[in-house]
């Protein structure tokens, strides 16, 4: 392999080798799978961006649109309404470290990406 | 008036029908449904037609869509869930096909009605349960008890995980609908700025520059919303699928 890019680079045949070269002298990213994947991640953050807001207020609505129906079985109004609204807070916050979690798992090296979750 | 920003998303009927006192008319949504999933095929068997070693520019493009997701798939919810794959692609193409629809004057935005990202949001929610409890039988279960937490806490605990797996529905059909919806609204607002200033005097003309290119910005914006949409949309499902298959992975 060696021996045959040593002929080669003389006769610039290898496909290979005169690509680099052309990216180096064009001073672009040479490594493409660098490259995807800090698209990749630039992709992910804007995602992250239009979640977090949506899941945090839909954790309260549907909290408390549980413990509506609840109350509505048990005619306690408004004890378990309240009670829920309030986890649903909790599940509102717990959503939104979630996201974070998954965005932090993205921008570490780490490529399993059922790690962490 | 001609630039009432609501109008747009108004229904109409084509063909009235009416089967067992269900209104299930032809409307302009259903011709744009129709629309998105007969291009969406048509392209995608036509790129794909020619299966060239070497692909062309509509083959390449097809592929490209195949692998993005294909990776989000695989990333997300590791290789059992390819089979998954064809809805994952299915919706994808669909939302994305119909929101980029949307971009066109005088078209009609399907993803704008909320009954519409409701179903979407609900058929991967049921197919979630259906398949966790088919997969997992009652240990899907495991998914509202987080490992490592002790038995006092599960009683506050796992209240807040049923309502964050409850919540996930709605913020998935919400998001994509507010974003479409929102978006043209905006649009149609700030391009009737532009006939509205227009329509007094030079003034008026030379002012209504501003409105013309915040319009120009916002239908970049809009197209980028159109794909990150679909994209949202998309990775979301990849990480609920994910919890069918491992209930006890987090």
């Amino acid at each position: 392999m060696n021996d045959r890019k040593e002929i080669d680079r003389g006769l610039k045949t290898d496909l290979d080798g005169r690509l680099r070269e052309i990216n180096q002298r064009l001073g672009r990213d040479i490594d493409p799978e660098v490259k995807e994947k800090s698209r990749r991640r630039n992709s992910a953050g804007m995602a992250l961006a239009l979640r977090v807001a949506s899941e945090f207020v839909s954790s309260i609505l549907v909290g408390a649109a549980i413990g509506y129906g609840i109350d509505w079985l048990l005619g306690s109004s408004p004890w378990v309404m309240i009670v829920f609204l309030l986890l649903g807070f909790a599940a509102g916050v717990l959503n939104v470290m979630r996201s974070a979690g998954d965005f932090s798992t993205v921008h570490d090296i780490k490529d399993d990406g059922n790690e962490g979750r | 008036m001609a630039n009432d920003p609501i109008k747009q998303f108004e229904l109409k009927e084509y063909i009235p029908l009416e089967i067992g006192g269900v209104d299930i008319s032809f409307t302009n949504s259903s011709l744009f449904m129709v629309a998105t999933v007969v291009v969406t095929s048509a392209f995608l068997l036509w790129a794909t037609s020619g299966r060239g070693m070497i692909p062309g520019r509509a083959q390449s493009l097809a592929e490209m869509a195949y692998e993005f997701i294909a990776n989000m798939l695989r990333d997300a919810a590791g290789s059992q869930g390819m089979v998954f794959f064809p809805l994952v692609f299915s919706l994808f193409m669909f939302i994305l096909v119909a929101n980029m629809f949307g971009m066109f004057p005088y078209f009609f935005t399907v993803t704008s009605h909320i009954i519409v990202t409701v179903a979407l949001a609900l058929l991967v929610f049921f197919t979630v349960i259906i398949y966790g409890f088919y997969k997992n039988g009652l240990t899907f279960l495991k998914l509202f008890v987080p490992s490592g937490v002790p038995a006092p806490l599960l009683l506050i605990v796992v209240p807040i995980e049923v309502i964050s797996f409850f919540s996930r529905p709605l913020s998935h059909s919400v998001r994509l609908f507010a974003n479409m919806l929102a978006g043209h609204i905006t649009l149609k607002v700030f391009a009737g700025f532009i006939v509205s200033m227009g329509g007094a005097g030079a003034l008026g003309v030379a002012g209504a520059i501003l409105p013309f290119l915040m319009t120009l910005g916002l239908t970049g914006l809009e197209f980028l919303v159109a794909f990150l949409q679909a994209y949202v949309f998309t990775m979301l499902t990849c990480m609920y699928l994910n919890d069918a298959l491992h209930p006890d992975g987090h």
